[in-house]
């Protein structure tokens, strides 16, 4: 059974982000850039399901513009086997949306038939948590989002999701599409003589219309801009002193 | 230039308009909305009475609100009910009656949905950003092949929202330019449910035709449990005040102090990603960019250092108060009230000094 996995490229999550004076987007330029840390546990768990005998291949993919191949050696330094880049420079009043991801992943595991996708469930730059659940609508597959354990067992994967009431166990057929919550595992670091051998694999390259696909966004960007700051709070020296403000003062004991 | 053109179009000012092609934006369209409601015990869920609260965000006087609930048994019927009065701009309650709906599986659920807007032709669906909302709402988007936006938490025009990026680092203005429906997921937080309604005005509740249904809806994933910790405490996401710790708690154990502290205050207990990954509390306590968003009357953290993923999940609580021996703590830079000192200390002194909530 061939695993593919999606991964994004992203401002690294250590960076303190800053909103362009001009109000078009976040600063990337000169920005440490790194693979989105869900897309890394995605990644690290196909990476286990090989080595495990569940999966012989692990395919990794991303869209994006050409800097994103590096997000692609990350994978195959950590193990992936073969890699897929579909090209696409960002417009960033108009920006490329989970939906045309998602149908550009649909094509790819048209074209890869694998038996189970996994992405990480959101990306830490948009928030959007959406391209899985709609590449498994788009497929008709079932699909196991937040997912904190994964057990293949010939025709099902059993996975266990983090919801707001605990701990949701469910059942799919596959092939499916998995989202990885964080406590899923914990991704390897590739080692020196894999990132070596990493720069031999091959990197597929296509474009969004090789696979005669639709990229239109129904969605522009108006503005962003900086969220409002909390005013600059006291320190108290004491218990009594904290009791007093919070009745007399915030008024909420 | 593009604030500008935000607030001249804001709703009931239609005759506004710098250019013609912002006029044409500005034209009153119908507005009728869809709300994906969740039900626990023979009530609408209160995360789901802030949907309708966004919906009447998105048109008070001519918005047809229908609200859609599925499940089985007596509870559906109860909160079917409830729902029917639950705001007087809910015109209709629709009833997916059926075993297939009787857990939150997304297959079964998108069809539903997609179904019940290829019907009732709704200009706006809204959902929750509950895990429920989130799972279901972007695949039934991707059968109707629309774009929904994420966890709307401000609407500026029926199609024009605001939503937090980067884990709340910064605020996205978006406008959604694509085909009905307008989809969006919301912010609970950011929309608080109107008061019960008059008696007076209750809407018909009427049952979904299910005959979309057929055997690949529900063949290919099965529901098998939910393990969930039994809690007397209030509901994290809702509660008027919640009590945090971090790393700095050290064990399960001592989160048991925060247990008896939450007691005397009627509070819900949260957590830090990394007590959750420590393994002191179970993930459904977790507080951040990934767990849970709760902004309360009053936010207090134990031992929370204020990583940039957990203060996107309460930094718009009302009051917050914060507890840590490191004074260079980054959670003192979001915190009203602070204390510099053993948080063990604190917790204990704070426990004989506050009186029993009744």
């Amino acid at each position: 059974m061939k695993i593919l996995v999606a991964v994004k490229r992203v401002v690294d999550y250590a960076v303190k982000v800053r909103v362009r004076p001009d109000r078009t987007g976040v600063e990337t330029a000169s920005v440490k850039m790194s693979m989105n840390p869900f897309c890394e546990i995605a990644v690290e768990e196909a990476l286990r399901l090989r080595e495990a005998g569940a999966a012989t291949e692990v395919v990794a993919a991303t869209v994006g513009p050409s800097q994103s191949a590096d997000t692609l050696r990350t994978a195959l330094a950590m193990g992936a086997d073969r890699a897929v880049h579909v090209l696409h420079d960002p417009d960033p009043s108009r920006p490329l949306l989970p939906l045309a991801v998602a149908k550009i992943l649909r094509a790819l595991a048209l074209q890869e038939n694998p038996g189970l996708v996994i992405l990480g469930k959101q990306a830490i730059d948009d928030d959007c948590n959406q391209t899985g659940q709609m590449l498994a609508g788009l497929l008709n597959w079932p699909q196991g989002t937040f997912a904190s354990k994964v057990i293949l067992n010939k025709e099902k994967a059993t996975v266990e999701r983090e919801v707001d009431g605990g701990i949701e166990t469910i059942s799919l057929d596959l092939p499916a599409v998995i989202t990885t919550d964080l406590r899923l595992n914990q991704p390897r670091y590739a080692t020196l003589p894999n990132i070596m051998k990493a720069k031999s694999k091959v990197i597929k390259k296509v474009t969004p219309e090789d696979l005669d696909v639709d990229i239109r966004s129904d969605m522009e960007v108006v503005e962003v801009t900086e969220p409002p700051k909390r005013k600059a709070g006291v320190i108290l020296s004491s218990v009594d002193e904290l009791i007093d403000r919070l009745k007399n003062e915030a008024r909420v004991l | 230039m593009a604030a500008m053109v935000v607030g001249a179009l804001r709703r009931g000012t239609a005759t506004a308009g710098g250019s013609s092609r912002s006029f044409a934006r500005s034209l009153p369209r119908p507005v009728s909305t869809l709300v994906v409601a969740e039900h626990e015990g023979g009530f609408v869920k209160p995360s789901s009475l802030s949907a309708l609260a966004a919906a009447e965000a998105i048109g008070k006087d001519d918005n047809r609100v229908s609200l859609l609930l599925g499940g089985s048994g007596p509870g559906l019927h109860k909160a079917a009910e409830h729902a029917a009065s639950s705001h007087p701009l809910v015109s209709e309650v629709l009833v997916a009656d059926s075993d297939v709906f009787a857990h939150p599986l997304a297959e079964p659920w998108a069809e539903l949905l997609r179904s019940v807007q290829h019907k009732g032709g709704y200009s706006h669906v809204i959902a929750s950003s509950t895990s429920f909302g989130k799972n279901l709402l972007p695949r039934a988007a991707a059968l109707l092949d629309v774009s929904p936006v994420t966890d709307v938490t401000s609407i500026s025009e029926p199609r024009v929202f605001v939503r937090p990026i980067y884990a709340g680092n910064a605020l996205c203005t978006v406008r959604y330019t694509g085909e009905d429906p307008c989809m969006m997921s919301i912010r609970s937080t950011s929309f608080s449910p109107t008061e019960a309604m008059s008696e007076a005005k209750v809407a018909p509740i009427t049952q979904v035709d299910l005959s979309f249904l057929s055997e690949g809806s529900s063949g290919k994933s099965a529901w098998v449990n939910l393990k969930s910790q039994d809690t007397e405490r209030p509901d994290l996401a809702n509660a008027p005040v919640v009590v945090t710790g971090g790393r700095g708690l050290k064990s399960a154990e001592n989160f048991k102090v925060l247990e008896q502290l939450a007691e005397k205050l009627g509070a819900a207990v949260g957590a830090t990603r990394a007590a959750v990954d420590a393994g002191f509390v179970p993930n459904e306590l977790q507080v951040g960019q990934t767990g849970k968003i709760v902004a309360p009357e009053l936010y207090m953290a134990f031992g929370v250092s204020g990583a940039i993923q957990h203060l996107a999940g309460m930094r718009d609580s009302k009051v917050i108060v914060a507890v840590n021996k490191d004074a260079d703590a980054p959670i003192f830079q979001v915190a009203d009230y602070g204390i510099v000192a053993d948080l063990f200390e604190v917790l204990d002194e704070l426990l004989k000094k506050l009186p029993d909530k009744k």
